[in-house]
């Protein structure tokens, strides 16, 4: 098997690190190589943010940051960043934006990102049972149940 | 609590983090730092897995605190981003000639391609200049395995040791299995005044011990050091350090490589017998930022490619730019499409004072934090900006050459945690040699550090784990330098006393100080929530020595 390369994208505040903490978190789980990366620095709120996730079994991850076309999976929290990391989607690669889940039936618009992570699911092996198990290790408790529903909007919508 | 079980035998954890647990396996005793991005959460990350660390003012107090505690024998740390390297530098060139008596690592971040720094400098050319020892690991094992060979190397050698970060390692997770621990150094006092007292007669022999055991250090990283050849292909070979290491991998998987982790002081003999296995063959050097690697190798008479300096020594090196240089492609990098750069947050007290610096036309000395974002558009209302402090040195050197109409108009701005980092001096330069204009300095004062991401600092009142700490008074240090009025005013609930007050300070031919006090929008739930359980925590203690003492009949 190759590295599978996930990017996460969106504006800061739209939950962008955490999305590709959960998955890094996840393979790193099942006992993929994983490598992470992301930029952050600046505080403060609004500006874009892109986060990498790539796994591979029985080979070793390298650079952490994916190369320009050559993302498997482009996830997207707000749609002004497609045009914005579209080059890093390989051809014949996943996009996948928030007009892919029904909004209007997330209880907190918050939980964008744990629904497109559960639109994501569906093209992976994992079970929703090794993803939830990521989710909660990642969020405070309080928010477990949220996100079961929103990864499940997500998942089966 | 920490992000990650420090328990666990095997995690996968971010490069500074894996630094931090690092510090706590090889029990260092004692930390300090400044902020700055990428190096800010190893102190965070250290103090929540339990260990001691501490803010200081600025990088250079931090490492003369270090400093102390390692000739104290103690294993210490200090951290800074590369730009707090040249506050500090002062303590490094001669800590060099001194020594250590017990460890002392200088963890240094640099940051390739810019993402949060006002300029693009190369850590390696001030460990070489100030002769101390460096390393570069190039992912989160790396970065826990060389902290602890750094401590080593400085215990053995005597010597500060620089580790020397990237934003990519810094920031990037990967999986970490850690080691056992050290056992603690004691600390002691021992005296030797001609190790510790740096006058030309001690320091003349000093300098010649410290090349000595340069000497000594390069034969021992040539032996032992962290570098290791990969050979693969028989007709390219690849010199690289740190995170360049990975791009090369992916970018070249047939190449052999030469890693070298430790690169100063370069171990040439590997260097020298790597290179030889390509003769008459393809030898590069790939390296982000400078060219140090390749202009010490040829400096050696090593005959090896480099990247192509006009484009790639600017900005952080990837997969596709090492194909690119390996191609010896010089096209310029493709433009990537701009993303939405990121702005003062809705609400941010920066906000007013700028919309009213702004309506009062003046020339804003400014300087760096949330705020130097007011100088791009739409606010545009911030005319220079250089280094942390020097808000306050430009406005009187502004005011002393402008004419008279346009000097009354300059104002130095600065944050409260610059102010602190190295505002001080400027004011006691502004009440020592005092414009005849005289001057107008505001404190953005937000109680927090918040650029990096909400560190606390002298001026907040409390200490890097929030506990309570003396609180610095802004007024009485502009009093004390010779100013003649101080205010302070929040400027975001009565925004025109603000502008009144600096319209009525830029009038006088006086030295002024006004206090913008308004919290950090992002900081200030956090801010509420420490101060309360710091006053629960003094309640209780109040609370628990009033019954001691009545139990004492005390009362
Ligand atoms: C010598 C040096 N150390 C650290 C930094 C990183 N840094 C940039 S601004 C800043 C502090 C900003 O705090 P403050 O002045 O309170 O302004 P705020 O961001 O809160 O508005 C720091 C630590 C730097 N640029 N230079
Ligand atoms: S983090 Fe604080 S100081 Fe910085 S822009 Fe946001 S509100 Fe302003």
């Amino acid at each position: 098997m190759s590295v599978v390369n996930v990017k996460f994208a969106g504006l800061g505040g739209t939950g962008v690190i955490k999305a590709s903490d959960v998955m890094a978190e996840l393979v790193f789980e099942q006992g993929y190589d994983v490598k992470k990366a992301e930029v952050h620095g600046m505080s403060q709120r609004g500006g874009s943010i892109a986060s990498d996730v790539r796994f591979a079994k029985g080979e070793e991850v390298q650079s952490p940051m994916i190369p320009t076309g050559e993302a498997d999976y482009l996830v997207v929290f707000d749609e002004t960043q497609v045009v914005v990391n579209e080059a890093f989607l390989k051809q014949g690669g996943v996009l996948l934006t928030p007009a892919d889940i029904d909004v209007s039936k997330l209880e907190n618009v918050k939980a964008l990102n744990v629904a497109m992570l559960g639109k994501l699911s569906k093209h992976f092996d994992f079970t929703v049972d090794q993803w939830t198990v990521a989710l909660n290790k990642l969020f405070a408790e309080k928010f477990h149940e949220g996100n079961k529903k929103a990864f499940m909007l997500g998942r089966e919508g | 609590m920490p992000a990650f079980d420090p328990n666990a035998k095997k995690m996968l954890i971010s490069g500074n983090e894996a630094i931090s647990l690092s510090m706590r396996h090889c029990n260092v005793q004692f930390a300090a730092g400044y902020p700055g991005t990428p190096s800010t959460e190893i102190l965070e990350d250290y103090s929540e897995l339990g260990g001691y660390a501490q803010w200081a003012p600025n990088e250079k107090v931090a490492a003369e605190v270090a400093l102390g505690a390692a000739f104290g024998h103690a294993r210490s740390v200090v951290t800074m981003k590369m730009v707090g390297l040249n506050v500090a530098s002062d303590v490094l060139y001669t800590a060099t000639y001194t020594g250590v008596d017990g460890a002392m690592v200088w963890i240094v971040a640099d940051d390739p391609g810019q993402g949060s720094s006002q300029n693009e400098q190369d850590t390696r050319n001030h460990a070489k200049a100030s002769v101390c020892p460096m390393f570069e690991p190039s992912n989160s094992q790396e970065a826990y395995d060389f902290f602890r060979i750094a401590v080593q190397t400085s215990e053995k050698f005597k010597i500060p040791v620089i580790l020397r970060m990237t934003t990519r390692v810094d920031h990037s997770k990967s999986i970490v299995v850690p080691k056992e621990e050290l056992p603690a150094m004691v600390p002691n006092f021992e005296r030797n005044i001609a190790g510790h007292v740096m006058v030309p007669g001690f320091s003349k022999p000093a300098g010649r011990r410290l090349r000595a055991k340069m000497d000594e250090m390069e034969a021992w990283n040539v032996a032992e050091g962290p570098n290791r050849v990969e050979m693969r292909s028989e007709d390219f070979g690849i010199i690289v350090s740190g995170i360049s290491y990975h791009h090369v991998r992916e970018a070249a998987p047939e190449a052999s490589i030469l890693k070298l982790g430790m690169t100063y002081p370069l171990p040439m003999q590997l260097i020298k017998d790597f290179a030889k296995k390509f003769e008459g063959k393809r030898l590069m050097v790939i390296e982000e930022n400078d060219p140090w690697l390749a202009e010490n190798i040829k400096a050696a008479g090593i005959q090896c490619e480099s990247k192509f300096d006009p484009i790639f020594r600017f900005g952080e090196l990837d997969v596709n730019r090492v194909r690119r240089i390996i191609a010896g492609d010089r096209n310029p990098d493709p433009v990537p499409v701009k993303g939405k750069p990121p702005m003062l947050c809705p609400g941010c007290p920066h906000r007013s004072s700028f919309a009213m610096l702004k309506e009062l036309d003046c020339i804003v000395s400014g300087d760096i934090g949330c705020y130097t974002l007011a100088a791009l558009p739409p606010i545009s209302a911030m005319d220079y900006m250089i280094d942390m402090g020097a808000a306050i040195g430009m406005g009187i050197g502004l005011r002393n050459v402008l004419p008279r109409e346009q000097a009354k108009k300059v104002v130095s701005v600065i944050g409260d945690s610059t102010f602190v980092h190295s505002g001080i001096t400027g004011l006691v330069e502004a009440g020592y040699n005092r414009p005849d204009t005289g001057h107008v300095v505001v404190i953005l004062d937000n109680s927090i550090t918040a650029m990096t991401g909400q560190q606390e600092h002298p001026g907040t009142g409390r200490h890097l784990d929030h506990s309570p700490a003396y609180k610095l008074d802004y007024g009485a240090i502009a009093k004390t330098a010779g100013f003649d009025n101080v205010y302070e005013v929040n400027q975001v609930k009565e925004p025109e006393k603000f502008k009144e007050l600096v319209k009525e300070a830029l009038e006088k031919d006086e030295l002024t100080l006004i206090v913008a006090k308004s919290p950090c929008i992002l900081a200030l739930k956090s801010i509420l929530a420490w101060d309360k359980a710091n006053k629960e925590k003094a309640e209780k203690a109040l609370a628990e020595s009033e019954a001691a003492a009545k139990k004492n009949g005390n009362f």
